[in-house]
């Protein structure tokens, strides 16, 4: 006890009831040995030095508004997030054309309403896929035109957050269903199958997705017959897709070993089928069990759809990179990550939250 | 009893294992069976550990493959064929020693799946079955709890009452109280005398010795993979033939 004040623990003190417990609070958590109150108070200066020296870079001194040169003057004491008033509709937009931009704004809209309208467990039912279709239907709509008195817009224009969300929203939606037939069919009897899929997952798996993006635009062009094209970002969204699966497979996989052999014999000896057991039986209960890891991977696929950059694909990492590129505002690029991070953080943020909810609100029923 | 016996021994048996052998790689788990089960008969099965009991009645519906002999269910061959396999299926009902109720569903709805999906029947059909054959293991007031908050011999009657909401013609048993706490095997046993007197065709892996004097038809001791001795209960435990079998009963009886 190297702070061994006279007030003993529990003892009767002159301050009031809750005042003396957040005291013992403070003490038994930090300073309950001599050791453990040097770690504290070491921890508080280096968390401390750093909380003064963010407040007075990103918010006292930084430079909120104005030209460039201003941020210049600033630099290395301030932040210049003058650069998101300047920047912020090539950072979300891109190069979409300038007057036709609500049409992105909007599509971005759309894809909130319809993670939000999904994430209400009272949304589960039979409508839901035909309101992601509806959704769906209406940014495809939005995004190309070339109707109803809205100019066509080609895909190679489009770009900024809502590139981001089309192939996290495709990358995450098609992946889920591909892995988990790759590792049902990893665990089949049917030989054939089982090296297709063994073969799919490690070869996938073993290639960094860089160069799965490269292959997609360069090399496999070539092997499609003469005449017929596809566009770069149905490439790269096949890639996405393909990639996370595989790593997706390996997870499913575990939740289907993780479930007691006595829950497939029970189906079978009911008398239900293979699909039958798999979709109200094995499913439902592996699925339920690797929650924290499937987000993980949805999670890192979020992410990983910056690495379109290297095919040429204006995501809004890729944007904001670009944005920076001009010569006013050169050299700003970390005050520019550091904004558009923030966007990638919520979003990751969000699916962590809401996935806790999720295994919470499962769990509840069964208290096991 | 005798008399009714004669006429039915004359119609052909519900289950016959005919010189049915199995192995695991080199393993010769089950040799030669030959076994048979006539309708409304209640056979018990018991024998050492390891000794195959729970290999064989699983062979009888396909959740383990035999290599070879004939196994014929209700008339019908199981053989590699889904279709015969699925029809077997859906006659043979089982209980399994750790239960296997599915988690995350309610006791209603684990004794509504099967039927609703595999028999077609109507969904409210179905719950009425269900709360019928819940009201007959006693516990109606369970339907909407889920398995996890149920203790070890509700669950087992759950998982008695799921089985037979299928209408089966045969019931399997594979050990259903040995993983229970003492004070929950007389529940469970009382359940399946119940279905025992009904005319249930029962076969049933047990050292509940107590059960086969009370119900049994027949009791069939197995080891090492051969059915050494099959008797009527009295003879069995009175008169047992064997050496093995005498062994047998000397450790379990005098415990
Ligand atoms: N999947 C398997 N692979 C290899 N050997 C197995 C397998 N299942 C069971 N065996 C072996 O087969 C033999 C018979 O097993 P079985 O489960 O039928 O015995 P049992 O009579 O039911 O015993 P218990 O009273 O312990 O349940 C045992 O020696 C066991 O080790
Ligand atoms: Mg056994």
């Amino acid at each position: 006890m190297a702070n061994g004040h006279s007030t003993a623990i529990g003892g009767p003190s002159s301050g009031g009831l809750m005042d003396s417990k957040a005291a013992q609070w403070v003490r038994a958590n930090f300073f309950s040995s001599w050791w453990n109150t040097a770690l504290s108070l070491v921890l508080l200066y280096i968390v401390g030095k750093t909380l003064i020296w963010f407040l007075g870079w990103g918010v006292f001194n930084a430079v909120w508004y104005g030209p460039a040169a201003d941020c210049r003057a600033a630099k290395g004491i301030g932040a210049c997030w003058a650069v998101f008033p300047e920047k912020w509709r090539f950072i979300l937009f891109a190069t979409y054309p300038y007057d036709e931009q609500w049409r992105p704004a909007l599509s971005c809209v759309i894809f909130f309403a319809l993670y939000v309208y999904s994430a209400l467990r009272v949304n589960w039912n039979g409508r839901l896929p035909l309101v992601w279709i509806v959704g769906l239907l209406a940014i495809a709509f939005l995004m190309w035109g070339g109707t109803f008195g809205l100019s066509f817009v080609p895909q190679e224009r489009w770009g900024g957050l809502v590139l981001t969300l089309i192939l996290s929203t495709f990358g995450i939606a098609l992946a889920f269903p591909l892995a988990i037939l790759l590792a049902l069919g990893r665990r089949s009897h049917m030989p054939a199958i089982k090296t297709l899929c063994v073969v799919y997952i490690e070869l996938i798996r073993g290639v960094p997705l860089i160069s799965l993006l490269f292959m997609a635009s360069v090399m496999f062009p070539l092997f499609l017959p003469e005449g017929i094209t596809i566009d770069k970002l149905l490439r790269a969204q096949i890639a996405i897709i393909g990639f996370a699966g595989a790593y997706l497979a390996e997870v499913v996989r575990g939740g289907l070993q993780a479930l007691p052999k006595g829950q497939y014999e029970a189906a079978d000896a009911l008398g239900l089928s293979y699909w039958q057991a798999t979709r109200m039986i094995i499913l439902p209960q592996a699925l339920r069990m690797v929650i924290p890891p499937m987000v993980n991977t949805f999670i890192g696929l979020f992410k990983d759809t910056s690495l379109v950059l290297i095919i040429g694909l204006l995501d809004i990492l890729n944007a904001a990179k670009t944005a920076v590129s001009d010569p006013a505002w050169r050299g700003f690029g970390p005050d520019v990550y550091f904004g558009v991070s923030l966007i990638y953080f919520v979003f990751c943020f969000a699916m962590s939250k809401y996935s806790q909810q999720v295994e919470h609100e499962l769990n509840r029923d069964r208290h096991r | 009893m005798t008399a009714a016996q004669a006429a039915k021994s004359t119609e052909a048996p519900m289950i016959q294992l005919k010189k049915l052998n199995k192995w695991y790689g080199e393993f010769h788990v089950l040799k030669d069976i030959d076994f048979e089960c006539r309708r409304g008969q209640k056979i018990v099965v018991c024998g050492p550990s390891g000794s195959g009991k729970s290999t064989m009645i699983r062979c009888i519906n396909r959740l383990e493959e035999h290599q070879k002999g004939d196994l014929i269910v209700d008339g019908i061959e199981l053989t590699n064929d889904l279709k015969n396999i699925e029809a077997i299926r859906r006659e043979v009902g089982m209980v399994f020693q750790h239960f296997n109720l599915f988690p995350h569903l309610t006791v209603l709805e684990n004794l509504t799946l099967a039927p609703i999906w595999v028999r077609k029947v109507p969904k409210k059909e179905a719950e009425e079955t269900a709360m019928f054959f819940l009201n007959r293991v006693r516990i109606p007031e369970q339907a909407n709890k889920y398995p996890g908050q149920l203790s070890g011999g509700q669950q087992q009657r759950v998982a008695i009452a799921r089985s037979l909401c299928m209408k089966p013609k045969i019931m399997l048993f594979d050990e259903p109280t040995s993983a229970l706490d003492p004070e929950m095997v007389k529940e469970v046993l009382d359940t399946m005398v119940s279905l025992a007197r009904e005319g249930m065709t029962m076969i049933c892996v047990t050292h509940e010795m107590g059960f086969a004097k009370a119900v049994a038809d027949k009791v069939v001791f197995m080891d090492k993979g051969e059915i050494v001795e099959a008797n009527e209960p009295e003879a069995f435990f009175s008169n047992p033939q064997n050496e093995r079998t005498k062994l047998f009963l000397s450790q379990i009886l005098n415990h």
